[in-house]
C-alpha cells in the first residue's frame, strides 16, 4: 500500500531518455538495398532497349484496352463460376451421403490433377468429342440440341476451362472455411429450430468467410494471370493482343512491359478490394476493428483518416 | 396429473461401441426445475442433447410434451420425422450451452432476433423490440450492439439465455451454463436462471452448482456411468444421499 501512495505523491517519474543501441547491421543492409535499387532503376532508364517511349505509345492503345477488357471479363466470370461451384462442391464433400461426397471428391481429383492448359485445349476441342450436345432427360428425349462447333467459341471454352478448374480449388478453400467454424455454432443454430440449409447459409458460411476470403483473394489474383493461358486458343485477351502486335512490329520487350504494367495495376486494385472484404467479414471476430498494422497503414493512405480512429463507434468501451 | 413435459423410459445411447446412456427413466413435470448432477462422463450432457434430438437415442422412448422426440409412432412402428418437423419441435425447446455458442458475426441484438425472424417469421421490428426487452431483462440493456467477442463470459451466457427465450420455449435445457465462467461472473447467470424458475419455466439443468440445485431445483437427479443412481428432492439427495456413489461425489464437490 505504501509504495502505491509514494508513487502517487511523487507524481509521474520523468520519461526515460536512454542512448539507443546502434544497429550497424540495419544500416549496412539498408545501404545495400538502396544501391541495388538505384542500379536497377538506372539500368531501366538508361538502357535504350527498354524503349519506354514505345511502352508509352501502346499503354493506352485501343487494342490493348480491348484485350484488357477481355482479360477482366475472363477473370470475373471464371471466378464467379469457380466460387459458386466451390461452395457447391464443398457442401457436397461434407454431405453424409457417400455417393454425393464421393462425386465431389472425384471432381476435385480430376480437375486438380490435370494441367489447366490441357483442360483449356480439351474444352476448345470438345466438338471433336461431342459434335452435338443434347440437353434433356438422361437416356430419354433431348429438349435442346447444341452444335458444339458453333456454341463453344474460344471465349466460352476459356471460361469453362478456367471456371471449372477454379471450382476444384475453391471447394477446398470453402471446405477449410466451413470446418474452421466451431461445431457449437451449428448446435446452437439447430437448437433454435434452424434447418441444415439455414444453419449453413446464415450461421456457418458467414463465419467461414473470414477464413475463405484471404485465399480467395489470392485465387482471384492468380486467375487474372492464369487467364493469359487462353491466348493459346486465340482468345483476344491482354497477352494475345500484345503477342499479335509484336508479331508484326517486333517490339517484343516494350509490349510485354505494357502487359506487365496492366497486370500489376489490376492486381494492385484487387489487393485493396481484398482488404475491405476481409474487414467486412472480420467484424465481430476481434475486439477492435481493423487493428492489423497493414490495415491501419492502408486505411491511412486511402482515406487520410487518423490512425487509431475506430471505424465502429463504441469499439473500445467494452470491458 | 397432466402429461409430463419430459418423459424418458429406458433411454439408451451409444457412440460406436461406447454406451453412454444405459437406460434412463425420468419425468419432468411442467413448471418443474430438475437439476442433473454427476461426475463428468456420466452422460448428463448427452441425455440433455437427446431431449432436443441433437443426438439420436438408440433404444427406449423419449417424449416432450406428450410427443416422441424425433419420431412418429404409426401402429407399432417408429417413423423418423422429416428435418423440417424436427426443426419445428426444436424451436419449442430452448438450449443454453457450456461455451455459450453465440453467433460470432452478429451483435447481441442480432443473436437474439435471428431465429425468431428466420424460423418463426416474426417481423423484424417486432423481433427487435422483443429482443431489447429480453436483453434488458437479463441485465444487458447497454450491450445491444456489442459483438460476442466484446462481452465477458457471463454477459455472453446471458445473451445466450435471451436468445433461447426469444423463441418462447416451453422447456429450457441448460448444459453446464456456468462451468466456463470466472467464479465472480457465475452469480449473474444464476440470478437470471432463478428468475426464470420463479416465472414457472420448465427447466432441465446440468450443473455443478450445488447451491443453485439446493435453492431452485424441485428435483435433483444424480447420474453416474449412464444410469440414474438416485433422485429426489434436493433436501433428500444433497443432505441425505442413500447411495455410496452419490455420497462420494458430493463429498468432493460440496
Amino acid at each position: 500500500m505504501s509504495s502505491v501512495k509514494d508513487t502517487a505523491e511523487r507524481g509521474r517519474p520523468e520519461e526515460i531518455r536512454a542512448v539507443p543501441v546502434r544497429h550497424v547491421g540495419r544500416w549496412v543492409a539498408g545501404a545495400i538495398v538502396l544501391v541495388v535499387a538505384v542500379a536497377l532503376v538506372n539500368s531501366a532508364v538508361t538502357n535504350s532497349r527498354f524503349q519506354w517511349s514505345v511502352v508509352g505509345n501502346y499503354l493506352f492503345d485501343h487494342r490493348i484496352l480491348e484485350g484488357l477488357k477481355v482479360t477482366l471479363e475472363l477473370t470475373v466470370v471464371a471466378m464467379a463460376i469457380g466460387i459458386a461451384l466451390g461452395v457447391l462442391l464443398a457442401v457436397m464433400r461434407l454431405s453424409p451421403n457417400k455417393l454425393v461426397s464421393g462425386a465431389s471428391w472425384l471432381y476435385i481429383w480430376f480437375f486438380r490433377g490435370t494441367p489447366v492448359l490441357v483442360q483449356i485445349f480439351f474444352w476448345y476441342f470438345i466438338a471433336a468429342l461431342y459434335p452435338m450436345i443434347d440437353l434433356g432427360i438422361p437416356f430419354g428425349p433431348a429438349l435442346v440440341h447444341i452444335n458444339a462447333n458453333t456454341a463453344i467459341t474460344p471465349f466460352t471454352a476459356g471460361i469453362l476451362a478456367l471456371g471449372l478448374n477454379e471450382g476444384a480449388y475453391m471447394s477446398e478453400i470453402v471446405r477449410a472455411g466451413i470446418i474452421s467454424v466451431d461445431e457449437g455454432q451449428a448446435d446452437a443454430a439447430r437448437s433454435l429450430g434452424m434447418t441444415r440449409l439455414q444453419t449453413m447459409r446464415r450461421i456457418v458460411l458467414p463465419q467461414a468467410m473470414r477464413v475463405i476470403i484471404p485465399p480467395t483473394g489470392n485465387e482471384t489474383i492468380s486467375m487474372l494471370k492464369t487467364s493469359s493461358l487462353v491466348s493459346a486458343i486465340a482468345v483476344a485477351e491482354l497477352l494475345y493482343v500484345v503477342q499479335a502486335i509484336y508479331a508484326v512490329n517486333f517490339k517484343t520487350i516494350p509490349l510485354l512491359i505494357v502487359a506487365s504494367i496492366w497486370y500489376l495495376a489490376c492486381t494492385s486494385v484487387l489487393y485493396v478490394g481484398q482488404y475491405y472484404l476481409e474487414r467486412h467479414y472480420g467484424r465481430g471476430s476481434s475486439r477492435e476493428q481493423g487493428a492489423t498494422l497493414p490495415g491501419m497503414v492502408l486505411r491511412g493512405v486511402l482515406s487520410f483518416r487518423r490512425p487509431g480512429e475506430s471505424a465502429r463507434p463504441g469499439g473500445g468501451e467494452h470491458r | 396429473m397432466s402429461e409430463p413435459m419430459v418423459k424418458a423410459e429406458a433411454v439408451h445411447k451409444r457412440f460406436g461401441r461406447n454406451e453412454v446412456l444405459k437406460g434412463i427413466d425420468l419425468e419432468v413435470a411442467a413448471g418443474e426445475v430438475m437439476c442433473l448432477l454427476g461426475p463428468s462422463g456420466s452422460g448428463k450432457s448427452t441425455f440433455l442433447r437427446c431431449i432436443n434430438h441433437l443426438e439420436k437415442i438408440n433404444s427406449g422412448r423419449l417424449s416432450v410434451d406428450g410427443e416422441l422426440v424425433g419420431y412418429r409412432q404409426v401402429g407399432d412402428r417408429l417413423h423418423e420425422l422429416r428435418e423440417a418437423e424436427v426443426a419445428r419441435k426444436r424451436a419449442e425447446i430452448g438450449m443454453v450451452f457450456q461455451h455459450f455458442n453465440l453467433f460470432g458475426h452478429m451483435t447481441a441484438l442480432g443473436n437474439v432476433t435471428c431465429a425468431p425472424i428466420l424460423v418463426k417469421g416474426i417481423a423484424r421490428e417486432q423481433a427487435r423490440a422483443r429482443a431489447r426487452e429480453l436483453l434488458d431483462r437479463v441485465g444487458l440493456g447497454d450491450k445491444h450492439d456489442s459483438y460476442p467477442a466484446q462481452l465477458s463470459g457471463g454477459q455472453q451466457q446471458r445473451v445466450a439465455i435471451a436468445r433461447a427465450l426469444a423463441m418462447d420455449p416451453k422447456l429450457m435445457l441448460f448444459d453446464e451454463p456456468t462451468s466456463a465462467l470466472d467464479p465472480e461472473l457465475v452469480g449473474d447467470v444464476l440470478e437470471v436462471m432463478k428468475g426464470l424458475a420463479r416465472d414457472g419455466m420448465t427447466m432441465v439443468v446440468v450443473t455443478h452448482e450445488m447451491g443453485f440445485a439446493r435453492e431452485v431445483a424441485d428435483e435433483v437427479v444424480f447420474m453416474d456411468g449412464g444410469v440414474v443412481v438416485e433422485s429426489g428432492s434436493p433436501a433428500d439427495v444433497l443432505a441425505n444421499p442413500r447411495h455410496e456413489r452419490t455420497r462420494a461425489f458430493l463429498s468432493k464437490v460440496l
